[in-house]
């Protein structure tokens, strides 16, 4: 058995405490301190290093907004990795395998993990690259299955429920001012045309009063 | 492989169809009923904690594994078809409920000229005006004779919406287009949302006749015939993909499975993987399934419903070697053939001010159907002979899936600074207008057994030959002219251009709405099963579902075929349980 990996971020790089205005606008109140340490369940930390800095890339922190870092996506996308998605359990992986025309989409042998280890070792010592090294780098591979993957995923563990690894501190839903699921809108449907009418997010688990079954924790 | 006690009548499939035969024979008989659905059971508890775009509206928690089975596709014959790895143009569900559990719940009646296709099209345009390759034929049955059977459909599921022709007379904020009705609508239409408003006042101004998309989202409570009662909806906008936790959305777990388990001449089997029907000397005489554990099991039935979705149905019939497959260079056998999707085309507005998208009920929206049929047609249209409905749909848009959506140019990358800047400067500022058109049947586009591919039991997967004709890209280039001028009313920026005129690709969801394969018709040599859905060459053997359509209407289909599972379920009743060896 692999000894267990761990990913070392500063506590304050994963949500923090964020307010954020009616406009959608969010910002840091106050920055929490320490480190915390994340279990891997499918990267190595060095791996992760990669990972987290080119969704970094995809999705910046900068003056408009929290990014991927924040948002913990590396975690998301670990979580992600380690279960049946990453492991193609419910993709039909019977041969032959051919390549085929472009609308038949992806038809290529390689799960997510597989294209994740191979598209990470491409990438070599991406974590230490300067910024304009790094936008090189990905501009240069941005075609390929494996950035497709990685920029989905980015937008996916930025805007995914918290149960998921990433949206840390709902700091993605505070961005783009998404409350969450919310159990009704019936009183609201029909109201605040052309304004934008942005409720406090919450979680499936604090609307639910009880957590939801992520699919990635699936066993087998 | 171990045999069973016989039962009366063997249900392939728990969704909608087969627990809709249940539930009416199990009422006015005493035949035993066994339904044997592959996947799991489900209720409206499950449904809790499932309000998660990652796992239901993109993972597509709820479908069909691909792993265990899925369908090849091909462009054209010359082609060699490939398998659909994951999930893409269309959505089929799995467990019981079917893909009635994660449908929108868009509840529409078809056009009467819809059942009489090929003879309107031959009265109206010559036949030697219609493409060669053409093989729309008429229903073996009319709008008028349906009618009352849509209507119990309505009633069954509460559809809320607004009727447009009231026994012959037209009323304003309905569908004047739609064939009379003999009742309005069980419930009234859902709230409107901004987006919907926006578009119903556009249209107007255009002078086209917008109405209420008729829904199985219950716009207030009701309580159906068979004494089910469902709650208003919520507008929490986690419809489409997901199961309804509060069962507004009418889902035959919530409507039919409630009566169903009263029922002491019912047994639902899930986890029971049908894998042929057997026949001997043109009657079924069972099923043979396997359960999850692997073992196979013979189920004798003296009456087998195939109430499967529309690919396993034409699937299985092949795999049991029952009726002719379809041959499209040869022009034989009925198996398989005119197979048909839906005709899609989407003009993304974007609008100055904010949406607020992330409300929305399954169907909530406002639609015309000015140009439904050939109803807008003038005749000068060179080619054109169907096109569609034109709508706005506020379902519910989700974070991850409507994050990044901006007018063309507005980031020269699709990641990165500028991207995000744009993306969340665009957010929640758009919405489609989008057509839902007819999709007509061609001699080229069918379904047969995959040569090389097989299932997770080493059985042949379905094969799609399907693609595009030009037909449909003019159907597409009309329609995307009418949404930019609605899309423009509306004040919205939009992309101009014409819509491309690509191949039919498996990637990016269109609807689950595939029909044919199993098409009803007025003789064997035109169809497979007869207008009772009864198979012309196994009379106890009965296809129901939408593999019936000789070809699509513009409409989404839900609701015809539940009215054609009534029209099937009172003739065995009243007719085919008397003489079960003959045909209706």
């Amino acid at each position: 058995m692999k000894r267990r990996e761990f990913l070392t971020v500063p506590a304050a790089a994963l949500g923090g405490t964020l307010l954020y205005t009616l406009a959608g606008e969010p910002f840091r109140l106050q920055a929490q301190n320490g480190t915390v340490k994340v279990p891997l369940r499918f990267f190595t930390a060095d791996e992760a290093r990669v990972v987290t800095a080119a969704c970094e890339r995809i999705f910046p922190s900068d003056a408009t907004g929290p990014g991927a870092t924040e948002a913990g996506v590396v975690i998301f996308i670990d979580r992600q990795l380690a279960g049946p998605y990453g492991r193609d359990k419910y993709r039909y992986t019977k041969g032959p395998w051919v390549q085929s025309v472009p609308e038949h989409g992806y038809q290529g042998k390689e799960n997510p993990q597989e294209t994740y280890r191979q598209g990470i070792k491409d990438l070599g010592n991406f974590a230490s690259f300067t910024v304009d090294e790094q936008i090189k780098k990905l501009t240069a591979i941005e075609r390929t299955h494996f950035f497709q993957l990685l920029r989905t995923h980015t937008i996916e563990g930025m805007f995914s429920d918290p149960m998921h690894g990433g949206n840390a501190g709902l700091i993605g839903w505070q961005l783009v001012g998404y409350p969450g699921p919310q159990m009704s809108y019936r009183n609201e449907i029909d109201k605040h045309f052309g304004q934008p009418w942005r409720p406090k997010p919450a979680s499936l688990e604090q609307v639910m009063g009880r957590p939801g079954k992520p699919w990635e924790d699936e066993k087998g | 492989m171990t045999n069973l006690k016989p039962v009366d009548i063997a249900v392939i499939g728990g969704g909608w169809t087969g627990l809709l035969m249940a539930k009416e024979i199990t009422a006015k008989t005493s035949q035993s009923v066994a339904v044997f659905e592959r996947g799991i059971p489900r209720q409206t508890a499950d449904y809790a904690v499932t309000m998660d775009e990652l796992d239901y509206n993109i993972r597509l928690r709820m479908m069909q594994n691909t792993a265990e089975e899925t369908i090849t596709h091909r462009h054209s014959l010359k082609d060699t078809a490939v398998p659909v790895r994951q999930h893409g143009s269309f959505h089929p569900g799995t467990g019981v409920g079917g893909a009635g559990e994660h449908w929108g719940g868009a509840s529409f009646r078809f056009l009467p000229d819809v059942f009489k296709l090929r003879t309107h099209l031959t009265e109206k345009h010559g036949a030697a005006k219609l493409p060669e390759d053409l093989a729309v034929q008429d229903w073996a049955v009319t709008y008028d004779e349906l009618e009352p059977l849509y209507w119990k459909s309505e009633q069954l599921m509460g559809i809320s919406g607004k009727a447009g022709n009231l026994r012959g007379q037209k009323i304003d904020g309905g569908n004047v287009f739609e064939g009379p009705r003999q009742q309005e609508y069980p419930t009234p239409p859902l709230k409107h949302s901004y987006a919907s408003s926006m578009f119903e006042a556009a249209v107007r101004k255009l002078g086209y006749h917008p109405y209420p998309t008729p829904a199985a989202n219950l716009s207030e409570s009701y309580k159906n015939p068979d004494g089910i009662t469902r709650p208003g909806c919520a507008y929490c906008g986690h419809c489409q993909r997901y199961g309804c936790m509060i069962g507004a959305k009418a889902q035959p777990t919530n409507t039919l499975l409630p009566v169903l388990a009263t029922r002491k001449n019912f047994t639902l089997r899930t986890g029971s993987w049908v894998r042929r029907i057997v026949h001997k000397d043109g009657r079924a005489t069972g099923i043979q399934f396997t359960d999850a554990s692997g073992e196979e099991f013979f189920q004798p039935a003296a009456t087998v419903i195939l109430a499967s979705f529309t690919l396993n149905n034409t699937r299985l019939l092949a795999l049991s070697k029952i009726g002719k497959p379809y041959d499209p260079a040869a022009r034989t056998g009925t198996l398989g053939r005119n197979l048909t999707h839906q005709v899609q085309v989407a003009t993304r507005a974007f609008f100055d001010k904010p949406l607020n998208a992330f409300m929305g009920a399954g169907e909530l929206g406002s639609r015309i159907s000015d140009f439904d049929g050939d109803i807008g047609l003038m005749g000068a249209e060179d080619g054109l002979l169907r096109v569609g409905m034109i709508a706005v749909s506020s379902n519910g848009d989700g974070p991850i899936g409507s994050f990044g959506a901006m007018p063309r140019g507005a980031s020269k990358s699709n990641w990165g600074p500028e991207w995000k800047k744009a993306a969340l400067a665009w957010k929640d500022h758009s919405a489609s207008i989008s057509m839902a058109g007819e999709h007509l049947a061609y001699r080229q586009n069918y379904m047969d057994l995959d040569p090389t591919y097989t299932d997770k039991f080493g059985d042949p997967l379905l094969r799609f030959t399907l693609d595009w004709t030009d037909h449909e890209f003019k159907q597409r280039e009309f329609a995307a002219r009418i949404q930019a001028k609605i899309a423009r009313e509306m004040g919205a920026k939009f992309d101009e251009g014409p819509p491309t005129r690509a191949h039919y690709n498996v990637i990016n969801y269109q609807s689950t709405h595939i029909q044919g394969g199993a098409v009803m018709g007025t003789s064997p040599e035109n169809s497979v099963v007869n207008r009772y859905l009864q198979h012309w060459d196994v009379p106890n053997l009965f296809v129901v579902g939408a593999s019936a359509f000789p070809q699509n209407a513009a409409p989404n289909p839900t609701l015809t075929v539940l009215a054609l599972t009534y029209l099937s379920v009172d003739a065995m009743i009243h007719q085919y349980f008397k003489h079960p060896e003959k045909l209706i």
